[in-house]
């Protein structure tokens, strides 16, 4: 088999290509995103931000106590974030938990919200300790159930202990049942890869072995999408699109609250990977309580005035 | 669907520029005689009329140093002097938004280089050396060393309220008195900085700047009533100081030019240097005396690094330097960018390749495309002169033998840049390259605590840290003690 023509699977092909891959310097990217991080968004740019940042929105629930109910709400947000101004964009998708994606999806498709897509975390998430029949199950639920896109964890144990080739071959099967039914995303958890190594590593890997989306992690890890790891993943993406003439999605996920948290990192999009990034089909928030605030922030931009919290729907 | 930044400049309002200004000598404001006009190189715009100080004013403010060195300051004790300083220090960053502004109009760098970088250092400058005002015996320097006097300190354009803390903190903390002449183009800050001292009740005369020329430079190297001489500029002037001051008993440190070798062996973290680069060369327009401006790159990853650069280098945003998005300002100068300009056409000339990202200078004020030169050689001019602008001149070597000696095949040597994620490489080539400033896996960093300074034609002496102090004191015999 041959990944884009440039490994080949086997594991030796896998560290091959690994190793060949630059070193990232820790304290030179902490430093560029940094300065990313200054960049002073105003006015016109900031509508513009806020509602491509609203449109990117992955709408999450991923608890232990999300009943139907929950996940209804979640989705009638999802497909009019403000019910006051239609000309708020529904947001990028929803993600839930395998067994709530019918009841997701169903609830979608009632209220006019065929559009949205259901996102399902899979393959043991969020620890991934399980075995590849149970993996391979839980993805093939969730796509029978409705979901568009597949967000797995890769095996972290695997990916420390060197296993490299364990890790590929996890998502190339993952990739195969998603088949054309389902969109991939690769969730690190950078949290525990620790290094920006690591993560540029995880990057590689998972795009070569078929990825549509890189994700940062599972938001039950912290930290987990820091400014300096999205910037080493869009710079992957950057550099595998010159590599290949194709462009692989960025999502951070876990700890984007605020707007400004969303709109710094479509800054670091913007000036890393490029303005081709500036999309729903490029790039994702994994987020929940950062819609309220990019929705309070909107209404601010237009009134003039900051609104009281009851204005925007909690869910 | 693009992502345009709208302008976000940074108010104006904060600043108050007088129609015109007068020397700061023994305390206060004095009028003078001849002024000159500063500009806004931005735009142009004429902000203020600056004195053209004489040999009187000189005089006066040399006078007015001296006093101040024998009735008050030399008698203070270091705990009392540090006091001052770190006075001044708290009262620069409670005013530090209004250095920054003010800087960013008669400097034409960037708001956010004047606001993150330049202020912020400077206050750091005058925090570190009031640590050190009561501990000068501790300094490794011998027993009791006495300060010289009369410090005479000429700064240039390129940071100016940077480098007078660079002069003045070591001075005031070692226990000398000051007389300061900022640059003709960029006076405005060391003026507000008069300001500062007579806020912080600094005694009169402790510091005294007088603004002018060279000739006014001229007028304080070669005073009688100077005891020191700290000067930071071009080599040509240094070197016209060192034969002033030859036969005099007068010490001297000299801070020079610059060209600076940033060099990238094949195992360096590609993106990371690629920022690095772009800040070794584009920080203050390349308007930086240690700037990276030589880039020398091993041939095998050259092609990837000078593409990669490329990409980088037109994401720069060249513009408006108040706007809080700006990353390249304007060049200081009218003369500075006939300069600029005219080394680069000789980079043609020599046949070189120029290549620079599509940018939409404006017609007034005065600004040059960030700006690479490919294919060159040592025997190209370009990698020779220092060119004190966005220039960079690329090079390529073979061993890291050939990159150390193509590194010290300068008459300068003041900085360095190593590349690479091995570290016994660094050490090696660290030991090797002849420069004051070496930097591995970064560039352009600055510390009060770190002294800076040149070998060769780069200049004499350090600045900065515990080094810096050996400048401003006599040590041993030379303070009379037996």
């Amino acid at each position: 088999m041959s990944f884009y023509g440039l490994v080949d699977g086997s594991e030796k092909s896998l560290i091959h290509f690994l190793d060949q891959l630059s070193g990232v310097d820790q304290v030179g990217a902490e430093a560029r995103a940094a300065m990313l991080a200054t960049r002073s968004i105003k006015t016109s740019s900031k509508k513009w931000a806020i509602e491509t940042a609203i449109s990117m929105v992955d709408l999450t629930t991923l608890e232990g106590a999300d009943t139907p109910g929950k996940v209804r709400a979640l989705c009638s947000k999802a497909v009019r974030p403000d019910p006051t101004d239609p000309t708020v964009p529904s947001v990028g998708a929803v993600c839930v938990y395998n067994d709530m994606v019918e009841i997701a999806r169903t609830h979608l498709d009632s209220i006019g919200g065929k559009h949205v897509p259901v996102a399902a975390v899979s393959t043991a998430f969020p620890s991934g300790r399980a075995s590849m029949e149970v993996k391979i199950q839980d993805t093939q639920d969730a796509i029978d159930a409705g979901a568009a896109e597949i967000d797995m964890v890769i095996d972290r144990g695997a990916f420390l202990a060197g296993n490299y080739g364990l890790v590929f071959d996890e998502i190339v099967k993952i990739r195969e049942v998603c088949g054309d039914k389902a969109h991939l995303k690769v969730i690190f958890e950078t949290g525990e890869l620790v290094t920006y190594d690591n993560v540029r590593k995880a990057s590689y890997l998972a795009m070569l072995a078929g990825a549509d989306f890189i994700k940062t992690s599972t938001g039950k890890v912290a930290p987990a999408a820091t400014p300096p790891v999205v910037l080493v993943m869009l710079e992957a993406v950057r550099d595998f699109y010159s590599m290949t003439q194709r462009r692989i999605g960025v999502k951070p996920a876990g700890g984007i609250r605020t707007t400004k948290d969303a709109i710094k990192q479509l800054v670091l999009v913007n000036e890393t990977a490029g303005p081709e990034w500036l999309t729903p089909d490029l790039f994702r928030i994994g987020a929940s309580a950062l819609l309220n605030d990019l929705l309070m922030q909107r209404m601010k931009m237009s009134d003039g005035y900051y609104a009281s919290p009851n204005y925007v729907t909690i869910d | 669907m693009t992502f345009e930044y709208a302008p976000a400049p940074e108010s104006r309002s904060i600043v108050s520029i007088k129609p015109k200004y007068g020397h700061f000598i023994n305390g206060s404001f004095v009028a003078g005689k001849k002024h000159f006009p500063t500009i806004n190189p931005a735009t142009e715009e004429i902000l203020s009329h600056i004195a053209l100080g004489g040999i009187s004013d000189v005089d006066k403010a040399v006078m007015a140093a001296q006093k101040a060195y024998t009735k008050t300051w030399s008698k203070l004790s270091g705990k009392e002097r540090g006091k001052y300083l770190y006075r001044i220090a708290r009262i620069l960053q409670e005013r530090a938004r209004e250095f920054a502004v003010l800087e960013t109009l008669d400097n034409g760098k960037p708001i956010r280089e004047t606001r993150d970088i330049d202020i912020p250092l400077v206050a750091a400058h005058f925090f570190y050396h009031a640590g050190w005002a009561d501990k000068l015996d501790y300094a490794g320097l011998g027993h009791s060393p006495k300060a010289y006097g009369v410090a005479g300190q000429i700064i240039p354009w390129n940071f100016p309220l940077l480098m007078l803390a660079w002069k003045v903190a070591p001075a005031l903390a070692t226990g000398n008195t000051v007389v300061l002449k900022p640059a003709e183009t960029t006076s405005l800050t060391a003026l507000l900085f008069a300001e500062v001292c007579q806020q912080a009740e600094l005694p009169d005369g402790v510091v005294n700047i007088v603004t002018g020329d060279g000739s006014t430079g001229s007028a304080i190297v070669n005073h009688p009533g100077v005891h020191k001489i700290a000067f930071t500029g071009s080599t040509d002037v240094g070197k016209k100081i060192a034969r002033a001051i030859a036969s005099t008993d007068k010490k001297a440190t000299l801070e020079l030019g610059g060209k600076g070798a940033n060099i990238v062996f094949d195992d360096a973290p590609i993106d990371e240097t690629v920022e690095g680069i772009v800040n070794g060369i584009f920080f203050n327009q390349g308007h930086v005396c240690c700037a990276g401006s030589r880039l020398i790159v091993q041939e095998s990853v050259a092609e990837e690094i000078i593409e990669k650069l490329k990409v980088r280098m037109a994401k720069i945003r060249v513009g408006d330097p108040l706007d809080k998005n700006t990353d390249l300002g304007a060049i200081n100068s009218k003369e500075q960018l006939v300069k600029i300009k005219e080394l680069s056409a000789i980079g043609d000339v020599e046949g070189a390749e120029r290549w620079s990202p599509q940018c939409n200078l404006s017609d007034k004020g005065f600004w040059f495309a960030p700006t690479i030169f490919t294919g060159v050689t040592q025997a190209h001019r370009i990698a020779q002169e220092e060119i004190f602008g966005p220039v960079l001149s690329v090079l390529t070597f073979r061993t890291p033998q050939e990159a150390m000696d193509k590194a010290n095949n300068t008459p300068f040597g003041l900085s360095a840049g190593i590349w690479s994620e091995k570290g016994s490489r660094i050490f090696w080539a660290s030991q090797h390259l002849k420069a004051g400033v070496i930097w591995a896996n970064t560039f352009n960093k600055f510390d009060p605590a770190s002294p800076f300074g040149g070998y060769k034609e780069s200049g004499w002496g350090r600045e900065g840290g515990k080094h810096g102090l050996a400048a401003y004191l006599k040590t041993g015999k030379e303070t009379g003690a037996k």
